[in-house]
């Protein structure tokens, strides 16, 4: 394999991996901060123990996900170095602010937070969290406005043969950075909410501190039907902003080959990339596809053909991505509805507990296929319309990058069994028994 | 004028790195020679415990700001050492998740396991740093695209070697002070043996890394051009020497300051040295990164200078309350608490 495949592949382990483990960094940030203001407010022991327990899991997780963001930031150097000359000039500004106003926040207080329960008063303390919780979400905003310049370059002039900065303002403020951030913020909250849920489920079902959990469910399930509902809005509009600037990317994501006035929408697909065609389409409804994708019944929804095969991504890969994620969208918003009517009395209906146990990993699975998307669907630029991946990569030794790429699902193979052990392991235990806490 | 603001703040970024991971990395690759028993052990996770994370986002925020204002320089420097850096960037993530993970399970093997990687994750870090560092200031086998002539071993040179041991020396020095602060009783005293007896070879070492700096390297050219800047490495010098001092006297606060500006010393050195070349070349000056080849535009650099001046200092601010907020020694209570290392 040549460098720039080994590099992509690299790349994706890396992304990948990284976010396995930010989401729920985002989310439970964000609940815990909400825990411990409620013992502040209401001096309840009991939200004092529940931001501990889910604070304890909270920083299993985010170590992993602190580690691995670092190896990340340097890879645009490392591996992508032509990239990075042709538009460090906005990108690597993007990254910079974001460490300044972001990752000192969330690494300085995160610290005081850990260690300071006896040493800063309680508000001071729940302040530091929520200060956390901030940095976290700030931080994804900078990365994300960053990443949806690859996928819509604004506010640039190509001048000394690179990408210069024109227009600040126009890159952080573009719709498409604004609804990213909303969208895989929503996505976040969902899986944090599911996670919480599904690990207060498997105690609601042994009937182990059921007074804790029922409480930590509670808050749950209205933090997740609140971001599930809202996440099908989002998407949508989501959609009609990649259907104007990415216009390949939609067309592949529906398996769309001819373009077509008044687009039927079919509830099953099979795409057949060799032959340019679906082998199978069933279950038309008329039109549904223009008029969800282009808010407009009789538009015209243009097909992969219009392109020459060179600058269509994968249609597989993405088409079913954006398929499952879709499809698991609507599966989340069904859910949390039940789980927000059962949360008076959740242990009361083992069965959907159960459910909810299977359903830790589904927004996982969500998220991951969520940026397959978005990436491969971008393909073959690196930066949409402006610079090829294939010229973007690094003029290194392919053995080095295969060398690097093997530490790499070494490395992070095992840390993630670490992790995942970890967790699993504290999620089972529960809190601390009260005696031991006031000692 | 901006390029010369960007190049200052560059290597001042690098050097408060260096200084506040420093002792972090120091420490870790001290910890197996100094801890006899677990407590101990113990002690000195906790010593870095709430800090080690904000000072390791310094290195972000410096390599973050070399792809900022300085992208050219930032892709040829990152992909020519390609694979020293995966090395460090490996060895951190190690370190990293040692100090988060060893304390949350109750057994010797595994707190053997996280012990070994943070010793490993600590020193080779310190080492690579102190060997990158030594060959940029020598110059590196790039040619006009920026592309690397060399392999690991060429980087593994005598000079370079010698940077790398200068760095592990310094920072071991920087770390077995942080313990003295931070602990009590023999550890303490242990520390303090440990810090002043590294800081004899330090010392040795780093008379030995100026000469040999003279013959492997250009840097101090500015420095014969402007004698004003010899002031750098004078304090530095200085500071040396009042480490000691300091040590001798019991007085560990002092001595890790001073110890802080040998370091900040030495790295701005280094940095004034290299002026205006962030990345020399050594098969044709023609060929090195300046300031001036590989700067971001105009706007840019401002637009980041508006950004670092206003958020720098505010985060300077909130870390030394962080250090404030957790003044004084590791004690037994700390210890005992259910969120410590
Ligand atoms: C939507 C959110 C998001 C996305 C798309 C990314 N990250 Fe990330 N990153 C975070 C959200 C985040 C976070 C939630 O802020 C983390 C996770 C755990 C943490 O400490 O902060 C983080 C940590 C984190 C760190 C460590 C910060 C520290 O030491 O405190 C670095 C250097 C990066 N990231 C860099 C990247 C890069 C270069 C990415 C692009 C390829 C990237 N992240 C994608
Ligand atoms: C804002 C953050 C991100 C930026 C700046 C970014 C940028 C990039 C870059 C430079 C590449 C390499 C070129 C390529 O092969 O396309 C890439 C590819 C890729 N990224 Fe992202 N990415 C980001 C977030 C993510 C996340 C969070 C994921 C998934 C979890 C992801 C998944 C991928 C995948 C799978 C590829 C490989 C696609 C392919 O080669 O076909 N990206 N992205
Ligand atoms: C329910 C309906 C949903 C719709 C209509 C929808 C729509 C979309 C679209 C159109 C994109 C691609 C944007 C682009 O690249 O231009 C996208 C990306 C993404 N989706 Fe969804 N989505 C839905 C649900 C979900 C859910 C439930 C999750 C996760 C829990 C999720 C996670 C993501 C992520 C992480 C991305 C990549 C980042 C981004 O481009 O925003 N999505 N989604």
């Amino acid at each position: 394999m040549d460098a720039v495949t080994l590099s992509r592949l690299q790349f994706a382990v890396a992304t990948y991996f990284h976010f396995l483990f930010v989401p729920l960094t985002l989310g439970l940030s964000l609940l815990v901060a909400i825990m411990e203001t409620q013992y502040v407010r209401t001096g309840i022991e009991e939200y004092k123990r529940m931001a501990k327990f889910w604070g304890k899991l909270f920083v299993i997780n985010f170590a992993i996900g602190v580690v691995t963001g670092i190896t990340l930031e340097f890879q645009f150097g490392t591996n992508w170095s032509r990239y990075s000359k042709y538009v460090g000039d906005i990108f690597g500004s993007l990254l910079a602010i974001e460490a300044t106003v972001a990752f000192f926040l969330e690494s300085t207080f995160i610290g005081v937070w850990i260690f300071g329960w006896n040493r800063l008063s309680p508000k001071a303390h729940a302040a530091c969290i929520w200060i956390v919780a901030a940095a976290s979400n700030i931080s994804a905003y900078w990365i994300l406005t960053a990443n949806s310049w690859m996928q819509h370059p604004v506010g640039y002039v190509i001048r000394n043969g690179r990408a210069e900065l024109s227009d600040f303002w126009a890159i952080v403020t573009q719709p498409y950075a604004i609804l990213m951030f909303l969208h895989v913020l929503s996505a976040a909250y969902i899986l944090a909410g599911f996670f919480v849920m599904g690990v207060s489920a498997y105690h609601l079902i042994r009937k182990q501190e059921l007074s804790f959990f029922k409480r930590s469910f509670r808050m749950a399930a209205t933090f997740t039907v609140i971001f599930a509902l809202g996440e099908i809005l989002v998407g949508d509009i989501h959609g009609k902003e990649m259907m104007k600037y990415q216009p390949t990317k939609a067309a592949a994501a529906e398996s769309v080959w001819k373009t077509t006035q008044g687009a039927p929408m079919y509830l099953f697909v099979i795409p057949d990339e060799a032959n340019q065609r679906n082998k199978v389409e069933i279950l038309g409804i008329p039109k549904l596809l223009s008029w969800v994708a282009l808010g407009d019944p009789e538009g015209v929804y243009r097909g992969l053909k219009e392109w020459p095969k060179q600058e269509r991504p994968p249609v597989a890969i993405t088409f079913w991505s954006f398929r499952i994620m879709v499809g698991l969208g609507m599966l989340f918003a069904l859910i949390s509805v039940i789980a927000w009517l059962k949360r008076k009395n959740p242990e009361n209906s083992p069965g959907f507990l159960k459910l909810l146990i299977y359903c830790i990993p589904l927004p996982y699975i969500a998220l991951t296929l969520g940026w397959t998307v978005t990436e491969v669907g971008r393909q073959p630029w690196i930066v949409y319309g402006m610079m090829k991946t294939s010229d973007a990569a690094s003029a290194v030794d392919a053995t080095q990058v295969g060398l690097s790429l093997a530490a790499f699902v070494i490395i992070y193979s095992l840390l993630g069994i670490a992790c995942f052990y970890l967790l699993i392991k504290n999620a089972r235990k529960g809190p601390v028994p009260i005696p031991a806490l006031d000692r | 004028m901006l390029e010369t603001i960007w190049f200052l703040l560059w290597g001042i970024l690098w050097a408060v790195y260096f200084m506040l991971d420093g002792y972090d990395l120091g420490l870790g690759t001290l910890a197996p020679f100094i801890a006899r028993n677990d407590n101990e052990k113990r002690v000195i996770y906790n010593s870095m415990g709430p800090f080690w994370d904000a000072n390791e986002v310094w290195l972000i925020t410096a390599g973050g700001v070399t792809f900022a204002a300085f992208p050219t320089t930032y892709a040829v420097m990152f992909s020519a050492l390609y694979t020293p850096l995966l090395l460090l960037l490996f060895a951190l993530i190690i370190r990293a998740v040692a100090l988060e993970f060893r304390s949350k399970e109750d057994n010797e093997a595994w707190h053997k396991l996280w012990d070994v990687c943070h010793f490993v994750g600590s020193f080779v870090p310190a080492l690579l740093l102190g060997v990158a560092f030594a060959n940029i200031f020598k110059g590196i086998p790039i040619d006009q695209e920026g592309i690397f002539h060399g392999n690991l071993l060429t980087l593994l040179n005598p000079y370079g070697l010698l940077g790398g041991v200068l760095f592990v020396l310094l920072f071991l020095v920087h770390g077995g002070l942080w313990l003295a602060i931070k602990a009590e009783g023999d550890l303490e005293k242990r520390a303090a043996k440990a810090a002043s007896g590294i800081w004899l070879i330090l010392l040795i070492v780093a008379v030995v890394f100026l000469g040999a700096t003279w013959f492997a390297t250009n840097l101090y050219a500015n420095y014969l051009s402007n004698p004003i800047l010899l002031i750098i490495p004078l304090v530095t010098v200085l500071a040396l020497l009042a480490t000691r001092f300091f040590i001798g006297q019991m007085a560990f606060w002092k001595a890790w300051f001073a110890s802080s500006l040998t370091i900040v010393g030495a790295t701005l050195f280094g940095v004034v040295g290299l002026y205006p070349n962030l990345f020399p070349s050594s098969l044709n000056a023609a060929y090195s990164l300046t300031i001036y080849n590989s700067s971001s535009s105009p706007l840019t650099l401002k637009i980041m200078l508006g950004v670092a001046l206003t958020f720098v200092p505010i985060v300077i601010v909130y870390q030394i309350w962080s250090y404030y907020v957790f003044r004084g020694k590791v004690t037994k209570d700390d210890l005992a608490s259910d969120e410590a290392y």
